[in-house]
């Protein structure tokens, strides 16, 4: 792999899940050692052994999931690891009022004695780009920052990066969205199975080429979705849910209501973090005490509100859940074993409190099959396939019992390009066959290709409903940001 | 009468101090420590036979010290290095510790039932008291005020952010689960030869569970598990005065029923907390930078 | 291949390194391992005794590792067997006219259930308080202790004995012992526990039920999402577990002493812990692995009086080296990397 950055620029990396961008960036940052070859900052060779080497030689890094103790204060999971000195004890004064000079000079204040675990997400990242200033860090790496900013936090942010720049600061930004390469970087470097693949100046490249150089085939970028006929039976009626958390009391859900029809697809947009994840709980676990909702649910034309999650399910509920490997599979367990979750006691494979392990098998393998499932060994722990292989056999299981409720979130996250479409197919495909699919996404792309109806949520709220066609993606991108 | 029982029950709360204050470093660096009854165990066993030969009780409790040290390695090769799962290690030390706590009585003494008793005026009378609520201030203070503190508390709630910050995480939980042994060890010594004054066969009878516990319902901080230590001694020190006084009709309440008091305590006090206590966050979990 | 191999190299290495503990202690080693082989498997009498030991080492292990498949740590089988142990005679002592086979049948139903409600307590506790059940397992075994201690020292006293034991049962709940393998007290609860360990087999990977158990085990969210309610199961895990220590009593009170004994159990709860562990929570490692530490007991036992230095608590020291040989995990991984790398 060969990568040129210059200094003082915005550099983009982007490439699919897998494609080795993350590997590259640890390789920079010192969390991990090449087996050949060089790197050179400033034209001087360097070998890392730790972090701590990339950090004193200038590189600092702002991880995804952020690096940051959520009961310790800000300024402590700043000065973790850089702390100052006085008499043997951490001297907090000097290294707040540095920070404070940081916060000035670029524009980034923060509350610095409460805890980080109180603090908003767009703060947090702030605090991770604070502790690589402290630390004279004059290369940034960021990994996917927006990934839970609204479009607004992510201007903000963009604004940031563009003073740093300004400052003679070098950023580089990995990201997957196409768009914010196009909007924010000066080059873009393409990454695609280990291997750079463009190395292009932005202003000479458009998204279609940026995403043929990812994917290396051309792909078609949305699908093309027949029209949809809603039936009028409602699969789903959620009426005025409220859902407050333990901690602040501040109302996560409040007074949602909506309804789903049976053959139509309704898409909850939103940025993460805005109340997807309660619904989702509200919706599928009423009974489970970290969640007290008020509000009705009905589902089948039946008022589950009080309901277990298992009686739900008994009704022909199909949930492909938010992340697959906590919620949806046993990683450890064969693939068959796997199949039967969730599905246990089925008439299909339960007698009598007994497993049906015959039929299993067989079902199994004919879903295997149907699906495309690779490699197709039942006896695989389910751990052992690719993103887009477990995603394939969690839908698979869920839609083999023809279900009349589908409830998907995020169901192409971390899944590779060419399984993207079929797994969109068959969600097409479950609600023309008359079943109430609400989708839950943060990628607009999906929620504007597959939605029949999209329900844009912001704190917690319904801020804005569009039928499909209605809206644009800057229209939706300014409700998500609460506009 | 009162201040009798207040004295009582400071003196009876010693040895889980001191053993709750082992748990709280290594708990707080990420490192659960089931093995804390092992540990004080083989302290106690450390502090007998130090002070049986030396004649000094501060030379016994270095020996009881250095006896935790010791296992608390073992503990640590197993848990943190050798990424054991960190509850089975914690029980196989407690095993280890019980079967050759006897085997080396028989070995220096030729009983296995307990060491030699050991003259009072070789034993404490009231040092590991005072040092122990000194040692309850000094983890205050420094958890909060110095470097090795504040690396303590990453590595129980976000290692990999430590280890980004270019700090050995696993040094630091090596650091914390010697310093648990050494301290559990002292609260092992505070038993053998404050408050007894010979080692036992399995003389801990569940104080390093009871210490854990304090520590749990103390929230894993230094002064609230402390005092959570004085509420398990009260029932401690109540379970000596109760015995033989007569309650109903005059008849006394069986003695093992008010032997089993602590330990009720210990299960009622657990469930009262419904979980809202919370762990540091990476506690239990090996770290492993990849 | 790994998974059947390991075991059997934490034991080597387990027992290798108690035997050196022992060379500190003056003895020969190579003269200790005989004497524990021969102490175990020398003559009929002795395999007899073994495999009394065996009896309820399968018991506990079933019930530690029939925890382990939720995911709970049952530290409590000691209290649990006690407890199952104590209900046993205190039926046949309180209704001792009552006839065979009735009897044994009504005693080993008090034993169930007694074990189940000491299962059950640390289960609640988990379930709907969240605290966590190694603490309150530990906690239980010291009450029951001291239950156990009062009811055989007060109300149902062996008048007839100076030992700290209740009265003796009723004849009609007496299991004779089987005189195939000399004079040990080998009986009926051997096939026992080894059908309950073909009982937990089919359990677990044959029922609905058992599938849930094992589902919370193995990832708890994913069994919520799929609609199993991981609180009843868990309830359900240790009160069963609890069940199966309970057993002991059946061994124990019918099948051997006719009564309770203060501290009769050499520890075989925390023995069921290792048990467990090296029969890598599967019911026929479970059999075969209380095969092994039942002989290291006996073995233990002759150790004890046929040398000056080593004492019988070598066998808990053994147990802990093997346990610690065991989960090792970073060891074997390094051992079993580099069987497999070349390429």
């Amino acid at each position: 792999m060969n990568l040129r950055v210059e200094g003082g620029t915005i550099h983009g990396i982007i490439g699919e899940n897998g494609a080795g961008k993350s590997t590259a960036m640890r390789l920079l940052y010192g969390l991990l050692r090449p087996d050949t070859g060089e790197i050179l900052v400033d034209g001087l060779p360097r070998i890392w052994r730790s972090p701590l080497d990339a950090i004193t030689a200038g590189i600092g890094m702002v991880h995804q999931h952020f690096m940051l103790a959520g009961p310790c204060s800000a300024l402590d999971n700043v000065l973790v690891g850089a702390e100052p000195r006085r008499w043997g004890l951490v001297d907090r004064r000097q290294a707040r009022t540095r920070l404070e000079t940081l916060s000035r000079q670029y524009g980034l204040p923060v509350a610095w004695d409460r805890a980080v675990q109180d603090l908003p997400v767009g703060i947090q990242q702030r605090i991770e780009i604070l502790k690589l200033l402290y630390r004279q860090a004059r290369i940034l790496i960021l990994d996917e920052p927006t990934a839970v900013l609204t479009p607004q936090e992510t201007n903000v942010l963009f604004h940031n990066l563009r003073k740093l720049r300004s400052e003679g600061k070098t950023v580089l930004l990995i990201t997957h969205k196409l768009r914010e390469v196009m909007e924010f970087t000066d080059r873009v470097t393409v990454f695609r199975a280990g291997r750079v693949t463009g190395n292009l100046m932005t202003a000479e490249t458009n998204p279609q080429q940026l995403a043929d150089l990812m994917v290396g085939r051309k792909v078609l970028l949305s699908l093309a979705v027949p029209e949809a006929r809603p039936r009028a039976e409602t699969a789903i009626a959620v009426s005025g849910l409220s859902l407050a958390t333990e901690t602040t009391g501040r109302g996560r859900l409040t007074e949602v209501s909506f309804q789903v029809q049976h053959g139509e697809i309704v898409g909850i947009a939103g940025v993460e973090g805005n109340g997807q994840s309660e619904l989702l709980q509200a919706l599928l676990h009423p009974r489970d005490p970290r969640c007290r909702s008020r509000g009705s649910v009905q589902m089948l034309g039946q008022e589950v509100t009080h309901w277990s999650a298992g009686q739900i399910r008994a009704l022909g509920v199909a949930v492909i859940p938010e992340d697959r490997l906590r919620e949806g599979l046993l990683p450890e367990r064969p693939v068959t074993e796997n199949f039967l979750l969730g599905r246990h006691r089925t008439a299909a494979f339960s007698r009598g409190g007994l497993l049906r392990l015959a039929s299993l098998e067989t079902a199994a393998a004919r879903a295997a099959e149907e699906y495309d499932l690779r490699p197709n060994e039942p006896h695989l722990p389910a751990g052992r396939l690719s993103g887009g292989n477990q995603q394939k056999l969690v839908i698979a299981r869920e839609f083999a019992g023809k279900p009349r409720v589908v409830i998907a979130a995020q169901p192409t996250r971390g899944v590779d390009v060419g399984a993207i479409e079929f797994i969109h197919r068959h969600i097409v495909g479950a609600r023309d066959q008359g079943a109430g699919v609400l989708l839950v996404s943060s990628e607009l792309e999906e929620i504007l290709t597959l939605s029949d109806r999209i329900l844009v949520m912001f704190e917690g709220r319904i801020a804005a409903e569009f039928r499909r066609g209605e809206a644009t993606e800057r229209e939706l991108g300014l409700r998500m940001g609460g506009a | 009468m009162v201040t009798q029982f207040l004295a009582s029950t400071f003196r009876v709360s010693t040895p889980l101090v001191f053993a709750a204050m082992g748990g709280l470093m290594s708990e707080r660096a990420g490192v659960i420590n089931i093995a804390l009854e092992g540990l004080m165990l083989v302290g106690a066993f450390g502090a007998a036979i130090g002070t049986h030969a030396t004649h000094s009780p501060w030379l016994g409790a270095l020996c009881g010290m250095g006896a935790g040290l010791l296992l608390a390695a073992v503990y640590g090769l197993f848990a943190i290095t050798l990424r054991a799962n960190q509850i089975v290690a914690g029980t196989a030390i407690n095993m280890l510790a019980l079967g050759l706590t006897p085997f080396l009585c028989k070995l220096l003494y030729d009983a296995t039932g307990a060491t030699p008793s050991i003259p009072a005026g070789e034993r404490f009378r009231s040092a590991p008291l005072w040092i122990s609520w000194a040692l309850v201030g000094c983890c205050w203070f420094w958890l909060g005020r110095t470097r090795g503190g504040l690396w303590l508390t990453f590595a129980g709630e976000h290692p990999a952010a430590l280890d980004a910050a270019g700090v050995r995480v696993n040094r630091v939980r090596w650091a914390a689960v010697l310093a648990s042994g050494a301290l559990a060890g002292l609260g092992g010594a505070s038993l053998s030869i404050f408050l007894a004054s010979f080692f036992s066969r399995n003389m801990t009878a569940g104080r390093g569970f009871m210490a854990l516990a304090a520590l749990i319902f103390g929230k894993w901080r230094p002064i609230p598990a402390a005092l959570a230590c004085l509420l398990f001694g009260f029932t401690e020190a109540i379970q000596m005065r109760l015995q033989g006084v007569p309650l109903w009709g005059g008849k006394p309440i069986p003695v093992q029923f008010i032997q089993i008091l602590p330990y009720l305590v210990t299960v009622v006090v657990l469930a009262g907390l419904v979980g809202r206590s919370r762990a540091p966050k990476a506690l239990g979990t090996p770290f492993d930078r990849n | 291949m790994r998974r059947v191999l390991q075991p059997f190299l934490a034991v080597g290495l387990g027992l290798a390194l108690g035997l050196l503990v022992t060379r500190l202690a003056g003895e020969n080693p190579w003269r200790v391992l005989t004497i524990l082989v021969k102490g175990a498997f020398g003559s009929r009498n002795d395999f007899g005794m073994t495999l009394f030991y065996t009896t309820p080492l399968i018991f506990t292990g079933l019930a530690v590792a029939l925890a382990f498949h939720t995911g709970l740590f049952n530290i409590g089988a000691e209290g649990q067997l006690t407890m199952g142990a104590l209900a046993a005679a205190m039926t046949g002592a309180v209704w001792p006219a009552m006839p065979a086979p009735l009897a044994p049948l009504l005693a080993g139903c008090a034993a169930l259930a007694a074990g189940a409600l000491w299962g059950a307590i640390p289960g609640w506790l988990r379930a709907r308080r969240g605290s966590h059940e190694v603490i309150n397992t530990i906690m239980l075994n010291f009450i029951a202790a001291g239950i156990s201690s009062y009811v055989a020292l007060y109300p149902l006293r062996n008048p007839d004995s100076q030992n700290p034991e209740t009265r003796v049962i009723g004849s009609g709940y007496v299991l004779s012992p089987w005189a195939i393998l000399g004079g040990a007290p080998l009986g009926l609860a051997l096939p026992l526990a080894v059908g309950a360990a073909g009982l937990v087999w089919f359990f677990l990977w044959r029922t609905t039920l058992g599938f849930e158990l094992r589902a919370v085990g193995q990832n708890e969210a994913a069994a919520r999402a799929a609609g199993i309610d991981p609180g009843r199961v868990r309830i359900l895990a240790l009160s069963l577990a609890g069940a199966l220590a309970g057993l002991v009593g059946v061994a124990e009170v019918l099948g051997n002493a006719g009564r309770f004994r203060v501290g009769f159990s050499p520890e075989y709860g925390f023995i069921g812990i290792a048990v467990a562990l090296l029969g890598r929570n599967h019911p026929a490692g479970v059999v075969a692995a209380a095969l092994l530490f039942g002989a290291l007991h006996k073995g233990a036992a002759d150790l004890d009086l046929e040398t000056e230095h080593v004492t019988r608590e070598i066998a808990l020291l053994l147990q802990a080296l093997v346990i610690l040989s065991v989960c090792a995990d970073g060891l074997w991984n390094w051992v079993f990397a580099r069987k497999t790398s070349p390429r």
